[in-house]
């Protein structure tokens, strides 16, 4: 009897003290939920853009969510349930477009909400055409590239620097990975199948066009492992199971420059896309108000240029550009890792978010019944 | 006995008859049973019930479209659109006061991405013609405020439709913004619609009560004293144009009598009214006929063109078609995954039946430690077996290297058994066996030895004794494993994904996909619904043919 009662009273005590620490958990206002990706690019956000922040404003606590890959999904499924437990998402620009046009990210008006650039020159010149929509706020350039293994490129043959390599069995035999969705595999089949760089999405645009690229990636598709997370092709070109493989440049130099494996860059044709914030819409005053300030703080010139101490991703601004600096534990020149170095890309195609807004139902259809067949 | 049939019905101790006072307390009682269930209950209606339901709510409903362009709806009712024509200018015009609103609204791009999982091309339509419908209503503005400067003035419009007797109207209007938002838009506007100039102008009436209706409710500001969207100055010159419009107005001598008279004066320089050419020329998508066509295809509430893309057919015009053969892919991966799962559900029992006879048939002691290499991998992590797999299924992987060790293959021509659907069988198989084997386990363990040594001691061969005695007990065994089995296959996800490649993947992949990547969520809803639909088929269906009184988890 004594016993259960003890049992009971601390239980009791138990559940009061869990229920306080929750309430107060969440009740304190300066708890602040990032949505972003994980591993190394949550990890560059978080020493270039929280810790800084948090040193400043000590009471803001941070919480991340690693959801970025669903936030569309997660969006509108917490926009339907009312309950937004979400302050600030980090996404695709073509995810930023198709919340915008949910309704599910805030509009925004960038030269009142984000930091001139130190010169004075408004954020909406400093970003430029990268502010694509009404609701995304830019931080980094990336590219969808190639890497390939240097130690399987047959002897006596130049290393791959052109698209078209991936195409090429003969000479490069081996197999490739690819993503397992149209779009940048459309584009580079075409590229390689004889359409100019600026026909291609007038090519695409028609049935001819889709089926001209699947034609093409038909050529290769024996050899070819499709992949779904932007983690695979590195662990693929690693494990010796495929010759080359895209996937995203930061994701690369890191199995190249930190982890010492025989990967070389191949950066012909790498498809630029940007990765940024969006603000969900539907914040109370309170949120919203702490989420400007510290958006304004983040996105500025020398926070965007920080970041690029931590992974091989351009900054957004022109104007961060100039200060991007060294790695920060390997010490090593960032600019030329940059997708954006001029080096680097004298071949590139920018995704083409418009178009790709609407054809990639249709286009993701007819891909993946080909896939299937 | 005859006594009580003669007195009256029976009484119970407190003088109430007793059938009442039995019926109470089996209320009673039940009652309290129901309480003792009712966290279960509310648990299984919550979780359970109430999601699958709107699952296949989801699969059907189709609101979006005649919610957030009701009149264009309504208007495109007599259009026939097989003969290549446009719709009317009545439409258009429709579309333009339709557009605008869920423009302001923010609600026009919503319904652009749910028409392009229907025909490529609307996304952008939507879009950028929601950027510019300002621009097709600026001509008649601009022309109003030419004739009399006094339409530049809010107060002017808000003192000419003041009044009463519009409340219909009013209730109306608010009526289409509720169903478009799909909130209440109750409450106080600081408007009251002259019923005089609803009929007068009838058109002008509803475009101001929309603005009105959203500029209090939504915007929180003061009618009076805000200047009203280029709508209404759109409808009012459509409102001129009508047949005999002109001489009714001519009679009347309300408010803003005097800029209606200077507007009715300055008619014959109205421009041109043709929203037609100037949607086409917003846009051309609303020049072609096809995207008229799946508009109207897909203005119901409620629509069955879900299922119909779920089975690779498409709603047309003139009913269901299949779709073209490179854009079919969904019974293909029904069959598939019904035919994997099945292939999963045969291994299963190949290897689990001697484990299972093994554990039930060891002494104790060896029996424990053998259960626990079987609960092990049970014990682990989904997706950690999941990952094992694919480090010994890859061509560089363990299993292969043995192989090309040992001799058996070549180093050049190492076998593919991942990403694909090897892979999935392999990693699937061994994922779901503890779910054969346990029920299979206490199924042996209640079959007496004895029966075997009995047969055996009637003459029986060790075959014989096996297939004709102890195999028939052990079936109840392998219809439920089978069961098991066969149903967790059919919806699983996570391991196809990972070594599944392009032909090891299941339909429940694509449903994933839906939800999370395209976001039709409509797709994955029928998709899903099919599958419930198959699982319950094949279990009436087993229930036909082995009788689901023969499934035993035990005992």
């Amino acid at each position: 009897m004594k016993l259960s009662k003890t049992l009971l009273a601390t239980s009791a005590i138990g559940v009061a003290a869990a229920g306080l620490a929750y309430a107060g958990g969440h009740m304190a206002s300066g708890t602040f939920t990032f949505v972003s990706w994980g591993g190394a690019y949550q990890a560059s956000q978080a020493n270039a853009y929280t810790t800084p922040y948090t040193a400043n404003n000590p009471d803001v606590q941070v919480v991340w969510d690693e959801s970025s890959n669903e936030a569309v999904a997660k969006l509108r499924a917490m926009n339907e349930a009312g309950n937004l437990t979400w302050d600030l998402v980090d996404v695709v620009a073509a995810d930023a477009l198709r919340l915008c046009d949910e309704g599910l990210a805030m509009e925004i008006d960038p030269d009142e909400i984000l930091a001139p650039a130190p010169d004075g020159t408004p954020a909406s010149e400093d970003f430029g055409d990268l502010l694509v929509g009404d609701c995304f706020i830019p931080q980094i350039v990336y590219s969808t590239t190639f890497g390939y293994r240097t130690d399987m490129v047959p002897a006596g043959v130049e290393p791959p620097n052109d698209i078209c390599d991936v195409f090429d069995l003969e000479t490069y035999p081996g197999m490739r990975s690819l993503e397992s969705r149209p779009i940048n595999n459309m584009e580079w089949a075409l590229m390689c199948d004889g359409v100019a760089k600026e026909d291609i999405y007038d090519v695409l645009a028609t049935e001819a066009g889709q089926e001209q690229a699947l034609a093409k990636l038909d050529t290769i598709r024996d050899s070819v492992i499709w992949w779904n997370a932007g983690a695979d092709t590195p662990q693929l070109l690693a494990d010796g199971e495929v010759f080359i493989g895209s996937t995203y440049n930061g994701r690369l130099f890191s199995a190249i420059v930190e982890q010492n494996q025989p990967i070389g860059m191949m950066w012909d044709a790498q498809v630029f896309d940007l990765d940024g914030w969006i603000i969900p819409t539907g914040l109370p005053e309170d949120r919203l108000a702490r989420v400007l300030d510290f958006v304004y703080f983040a996105t500025d010139t020398q926070r965007l240029a920080d970041q690029a101490a931590y992974i091989s991703y351009g900054p957004a601004r022109v104007s961060s550009a100039p200060l991007v600096g060294t790695h920060a534990d390997l010490g090593i020149e960032m600019a030329p890792h940059m997708p954006t170095d001029p080096n680097n890309a004298t071949n590139s195609i920018l995704y083409n978010f418009e178009f790709w807004a609407d054809y990639r139902d249709d286009i993701d259809a007819k891909f993946q019944a080909w896939l299937a067949q | 006995m005859t006594d009580t049939t003669t007195s009256g019905p029976m009484l119970s101790a407190d003088g109430v008859p007793l059938k009442k006072s039995l019926a109470r307390a089996l209320r009673r009682q039940k009652l309290r049973a129901l309480i003792l269930i009712a966290p279960l209950l509310a648990f299984v209606v919550l979780t359970f019930v109430v999601p699958i339901g709107s699952m296949l709510f989801r699969s059907v409903e189709n609101q979006i479209v005649s919610g957030t362009l009701p009149k264009t709806i309504e208007a495109l009712e007599t259009w026939e659109g097989e003969d290549g024509t446009l719709p009317d200018q009545e439409v258009f015009q429709a579309l333009f006061f339709d557009m605008f609103r869920a423009a302001e609204a923010k609600e026009h791009t919503k319904l652009g991405s749910r028409l392009n999982y229907e025909r490529t091309g609307f996304s952008s339509v939507f879009r950028t013609t929601g950027r510019s419908l300002d621009d097709i209503g600026e001509p008649f503005q601009d022309w109003l405020e030419d004739a009399d400067p006094a339409f530049a003035d809010g107060l002017t419009w808000y003192e000419m439709l003041s009044g009463t007797g519009g409340e219909d109207l009013i209730e109306d209007r608010r009526a289409i913004w509720a169903n478009m938002v799909g909130e209440g838009f109750a409450g106080d506007i600081g408007f009251t619609l002259s019923g005089e100039m609803a009929e007068l102008l009838p058109q002008t009436a509803a475009a101001y009560s929309d603005w009105a209706i959203y500029t209090a409710i939504v915007d929180g500001d003061v009618v009076a004293e805000e200047d009203p969207w280029e709508t209404v100055y759109a409808a009012l010159a459509l409102d001129f144009a009508r047949d005999g419009a002109v001489s009714a107005l001519v009679a009347y001598s309300g408010a803003g009598a005097a800029p209606i008279a200077n507007a009715l004066a300055a008619l014959p320089s109205l421009p041109e009214i043709d929203f037609r050419a100037a949607f086409v020329a917003e846009n051309e998508g609303w020049g072609d006929t096809g995207n008229w066509q799946t508009l109207k295809i897909y203005s119901p509430d409620y629509t069955t063109g879900y299922f119909l893309n779920a089975i690779d057919m498409k709603k047309g015009l003139d009913g269901a078609m299949a779709r073209p053969e490179n854009q079919q892919i969904y019974v293909k991966l029904f069959i598939r995954t019904m035919i994997m799962s099945l292939i999963i559900t045969g291994s299963c029992i190949l290897l689990g039946y001697p484990v299972a006879w093994l554990l039930a048939n060891l002494p104790v002691r060896s029996a424990n430690v053998l259960m626990i290499l079987v609960l092990l991998p049970f014990w682990t992590s989904l997706l950690v077996r999941t990952s094992a797999w694919k480090v010994l299924l890859q061509q560089q992987g363990v299993i292969n290297n043995i192989l090309v060790w040992l001799g058996f293959v070549d180093d050049t021509n190492r076998l593919i058994l991942m990403n694909n659907s090897t892979g999935t069988i392999i990693a699937m198989t061994h994922i779901l066996l503890p779910f054969m084997i346990l029920p299979l386990y206490s199924v042996m363990k209640t079959i007496p030895p004895s029966y075997l040594r009995a047969a055996k001691s009637l003459g029986a061969t060790n075959w014989t004794a096996f297939w004709r005695v102890y195999f028939p007990q052990s079936i109840p065994g392998i219809g439920a494993g089978s069961i098991l089995v066969f149903i967790l296959a059919i919806g699983y996800y996570i391991t196809p994904e990972i070594v599944g490649g392009t032909d090891g993947v299941f339909i429940s992949n694509r449903i994933a996909h839906h939800i999370s990547s395209s976001l039709n969520w409509g797709l994955a809803a029928a998709l899903g619904s099919i599958l419930l639909v198959l699982v319950l088929a094949l279990y009436w269906l087993y229930d036909r043919i082995v009788g689901i009184d023969n499934v035993k988890l035990g005992g």
